[in-house]
């Protein structure tokens, strides 16, 4: 279970890290400063587990991937948006930051409400409310990929090919 | 069976494919440049597996290059380093990495090219499959040579007509991010093509695919005709025979036909790409700077657009008039037909080749209350500067318009008909 943060349509990566923070890669020097900008409580008071709530186009802007790195690094759970940007997406998948697609969801959880999260599943409840809300399943390639904590972790151990196949 | 993204996954996959698939796809060139290199050599490391191909690997200073400051220094001095060490035989610093991509050949009509650039779409001009990632999978593609994708839905853009003079490629391409807003072409492949994209030359062809970035679009594509074949054999080294593969019996999710006969010249006002006008209603908007540069509008034809235009002028003393080749190759060729000895007497600067003042890191950065025309590709708040500047889109001709007033100008006035 994570306590919900909520943010607004076309959340960029600007606002998400500031250039001027992205002298460092470190992911817990980055996540000091994550979403500085827009809600500076969150870098302050998020705890491990907790859930990023995004509306249409999250992620938009450049294709640094400091923005997904100061995320995972401050240990959030995961990113439930409306929908996401195209190479944020990817770059959330190939850091091993899980991210779910659920516009319902979005729309009905508020702020601080209690969220239970199936990333396999993509089965969502919220505690708060009562409600349930299904996003879409993400493809069993992401998930190894999640499973293994990023792509750069899975190449370690496996053979790209592993990821197409089903049997693992 | 299918349309052109489907049609050049599925050549590579051996198979047909069809939109919503995942595909692992060998890659052929792998890009990367100054600012993002860095995060892709740090992946390779912590991965501990050799390159796969040297030769798919093709690495750029461009972004800060010059070294403009000791921390882009240290930045090049570690990404030489890393070439010499690994023995890589693609190096360039030889202008804007695109650019040079097209020049050298790397790009010919179905590769599949991959770059740690959000404007790696420009290759789709060649009828190349291109596509901006984030810096890991540029790390994960050295060490496998492959990557993953998600077969995109595609938007046709059919284009019919013909242009009135004193309006271009980037006109009706800012007219397109217009109407369909900055996430319009979100995951999509977005075909450009019809009569009068057939007609264009290839300089103006790739404004389209290098801007479709602009409107979030996966790839922007323009299947390869004569003309691409022509520019291919006159203009790079690249080795034939050329697959000229062409949409088949394709289901587009969405079809927009524009006529581009009637359309004036256009200017993408601060601060968003889809914050369109044409120029009539922003025109006598004073400008501080006129920058005419980058992988959208600095080829020689751009240039030499310009300088006819501004030949036995002077441009406007109170406005900074910067113009930055994208190539070397197109620097020396301005320089041999004259064109730079007439822009520097118009009171230009011409500066070295690169993507110099279009990420605000050097070559004409923008102070607090300025405003840019520029002929880049975005207008994001503080990009060139300060965030409290300002910066419009438009053509390489409304700029050299408004480099001889101060103010936002009709090429129009100035064009010899």
């Amino acid at each position: 279970m994570g306590k919900a943060w909520t943010f607004g349509e076309n959340m960029n990566t600007d606002e998400i890290i500031p250039g001027r923070y992205n002298i460092t890669i470190d992911p817990l020097e980055l996540a000091k400063n994550v979403f500085c900008e827009v809600k500076p409580e969150y870098a302050k008071t998020v705890q491990p587990g907790d859930i990023i709530i995004g509306g249409q186009n999250f992620g938009c802007g450049s294709s640094r991937e400091h923005a997904p790195i100061a995320i995972k690094g401050s240990r959030a759970k995961c990113i439930i948006a409306a929908s996401y940007a195209r190479i944020f997406f990817r770059n959330c998948i190939n850091i091993g930051l899980p991210i779910l697609e659920c516009p319902a969801a979005v729309a009905d959880i508020t702020e601080g409400d209690n969220i239970d999260v199936d990333l396999a599943s993509g089965q969502i409840f919220n505690r708060t409310n009562g409600h349930q809300y299904q996003a879409n399943a993400l493809p069993d390639f992401v998930l190894k990929i999640a499973d293994a904590g990023g792509i750069v972790n899975f190449l370690k151990t496996h053979d790209i090919q592993e990821l197409m196949t089903n049997a693992d | 069976m299918g349309t052109l993204i489907e049609e050049i996954f599925g050549r590579k996959a051996g198979r047909s494919v069809q939109a919503g698939e995942i595909l692992l796809l060998d890659v052929d060139y792998i890009m990367s440049h100054d600012n993002t290199t860095p995060l892709a050599i740090k992946a390779f490391r912590e991965i501990g597996k050799p390159i796969l191909d040297k030769n798919k690997i093709v690495l750029h200073l461009d972004h800060a290059y010059p070294a403009p400051n000791v921390l882009a220094a240290e930045n090049h001095k570690n990404i030489i380093k890393f070439v010499k060490e690994q023995g890589l035989p693609h190096f360039f610093h030889q202008g804007v990495c695109h650019q040079v991509m097209i020049e050298e050949g790397f790009i010919t009509p179905g590769a599949i090219v991959i770059g740690a650039d959000s404007h790696s779409n420009t290759y789709g001009a060649m009828g190349a499959f291109g596509a901006g990632l984030g810096s890991t999978e540029i790390g994960v593609a050295w060490v496998t040579g492959k990557c993953w994708f998600k077969v995109p839905e595609t938007i046709r853009i059919e284009l019919t007509g013909k242009a009135q003079s004193g309006v271009y490629a980037k006109d009706v391409m800012i007219y397109i991010a217009g109407l369909l807003g900055m996430d319009g072409g979100t995951y999509r492949s977005v075909e450009f093509g019809g009569e009068y994209i057939d007609n264009l030359p290839m300089h103006e062809r790739i404004v389209f695919p290098n801007m479709s970035t602009e409107i979030g679009a996966k790839c922007g594509l323009i299947a390869a005709d004569e003309v691409t074949l022509q520019y291919l054999e006159n203009e790079t080294p690249a080795k034939g025979p050329f697959e000229m593969i062409q949409p088949v019996n394709p289901r587009y999710e969405r079809v927009l036909e524009i006529d581009v006969s009637a359309l004036a010249p256009q200017v993408a006002c601060h601060p968003d790409v889809d914050n369109v006008k044409p120029l009539s209603q922003v025109e006598g908007l004073e400008v501080h700077e006129v920058y005419i540069g980058t992988c959208t509008n600095a080829r020689y034809e751009d240039i030499e657009i310009v300088a006819n235009m501004l030949k036995g002028k002077k441009v406007d003393p109170f406005t900074r008039v910067i113009i930055t080749p994208a190539s070397e190759r197109i620097y020396k060729k301005a320089m041999k037909n004259g064109l730079i000895e007439i822009l520097l007497d118009a009171g230009c600067t011409v500066t070295g080749t690169g993507c110099g003042a279009c990420i605000g890191r050097h070559g004409g950065i923008l102070a607090a209350g300025e405003r840019a025309l520029t002929t880049m590709n975005r207008n994001f708040i503080g990009r060139m500067g300060s965030p409290l500047s300002e910066i419009y889109l438009a053509s390489p001709a409304t700029a050299a318009a408004t480099a001889l007033t101060g103010r936002i100008t009709d090429p129009r006035r100035y064009l010899n008909h």
